[in-house]
């Protein structure tokens, strides 16, 4: 039942994009075309999920003995911008062609603030999820990390079939590109809010 | 570029809401209110000038493989000197901005600028770089503030003059999509006469 409810939470009711405004800049940059944005997510997710397993141990087994917990921000971003450079490397040898199709998004997910967005969030918030108020163990973060990413993904795709029928239609010159695109996300911000009050 | 247009620039010309496109996290999360606005832009301020006149001092000293994970020490440093000033003196607002306060780290304005600007220039045309693009980064988030505070809770600046509640949808999150879309079309309707 937790788990379920950490899955609908996640995806659905605070979904990353439409509720909590974490890597919109992405959202925005690369869901012109379908293949793109599947891609983009593909990346992120991996990332996310990599990112939060690293940070969860470096700050429980590390930081937070030590007393260091204001050393989070800096370590964090540092932890995510090496692993990023070694997911490029490693994939780059093992998969050729998944490195060839993410191309430029790889790197420009240091950067991402969904990634350190959710690497934060799950060391320093208290969760219910059905139970009493308590910190994430390291199964429920990563879980809650994987399917966070997975709503991202979902938004994402979303958008940019949206993005794409956008394309065809002949709008008023001045809401050409990000304001029409920014007017789309509100409305599907809207569809999202129904979910609230789900979890 | 004379010292006068350095600080006027980020206003309209390169507004890095309106015009740049840059830090939308940031603009669509804390504008709540006109007085959350403010105060995320005076703390993107802060690490702005502090980070762009430590960047353009070190950068000729930086090997330029590295520079970007350099520049971005400097930046997480100064996020987190914000953070123990901002808990010290003025823990509400601290509460209120939460987590966005740590990701100004991943903002690309503040690196953006580091990058383009900081690291080519002198220290002073930086800092003054950096006041520049920190007032047109809080004005833009003041101004989207204001409208959705009026519209969400008839009230501006924490002043209600409108009994009753708003259209709460306003202040929640479709309605900051909404409001910075028509502000931009707005913005390129009166700026760039479209």
């Amino acid at each position: 039942m937790e788990i379920l409810l950490i899955i609908v939470s996640a995806i659905f009711v605070n979904n990353i994009v439409l509720a909590q405004f974490l890597g919109i800049c992405p959202f925005l940059g690369v869901s012109n075309k379908l293949s793109t944005a599947t891609g983009m997510s593909a990346a992120v997710c991996f990332v996310i999920t990599l990112a939060t397993i690293v940070t969860y141990l470096l700050n429980n087994y590390l930081l937070v003995p030590l007393g260091l917990e204001f050393l989070q921000t800096i370590s964090f971003i540092l932890v995510i911008a090496a692993l990023v450079q070694m997911v490029e490397i490693v994939l780059k040898k093992v998969s050729p062609s998944l490195y060839q199709a993410l191309g430029i998004f790889l790197p420009l997910i240091t950067t991402n603030c969904a990634v350190l967005g959710v690497a934060i969030t799950v060391v320093t918030k208290e969760f219910t999820f059905g139970l009493p108020s308590h910190m994430l163990g390291l199964g429920e973060a990563v879980l809650y990390a994987f399917a966070t990413s997975l709503g991202y993904g979902l938004a994402m795709v979303l958008f940019s079939g949206m993005r794409e029928q956008l394309s065809l239609n002949d709008v008023p010159k001045a809401f050409k590109g990000v304001p029409i695109a920014l007017v789309t996300v509100s409305i599907l911000a809207m569809a999202f809010m129904g979910f609230s009050g789900m979890v | 570029m004379t010292k006068f247009q350095l600080i006027t620039k980020g206003l309209v010309k390169d507004n890095p809401t309106f015009v740049l496109l840059l830090g939308m996290c940031p603009t669509l999360a804390t504008t709540t209110s006109a007085v959350n606005g403010l105060s995320m832009g005076l703390a993107t301020l802060f690490v702005l000038v502090l980070s762009n006149m430590v960047i353009s001092a070190i950068a000729p000293a930086v090997p330029d493989k590295v520079h970007i994970p350099v520049y971005i020490v400097v930046i997480a440093t100064f996020v987190t000197v914000l953070q123990f000033v901002m808990q010290a003196y003025t823990p509400d607002v601290y509460a209120t901005l939460g987590l966005f306060i740590p990701l100004i780290v991943v903002n690309c304005i503040v690196l953006g600028r580091a990058e383009a600007f900081a690291s080519k220039n002198g220290i002073i045309d930086s800092a003054l770089d950096g006041i520049g693009v920190g007032l047109g980064f809080t004005l833009s988030l003041t101004v989207i503030g204001l409208v959705r505070e009026i519209l969400g809770s008839g009230s501006a600046f924490g002043f209600k003059f409108i009994s009753g509640d708003g259209i709460l949808a306003f202040v929640m999150a479709p309605g900051a999509f909404l409001v910075l879309g028509y502000l931009m079309v707005l913005f390129n309707k009166i700026a760039k006469k479209d």
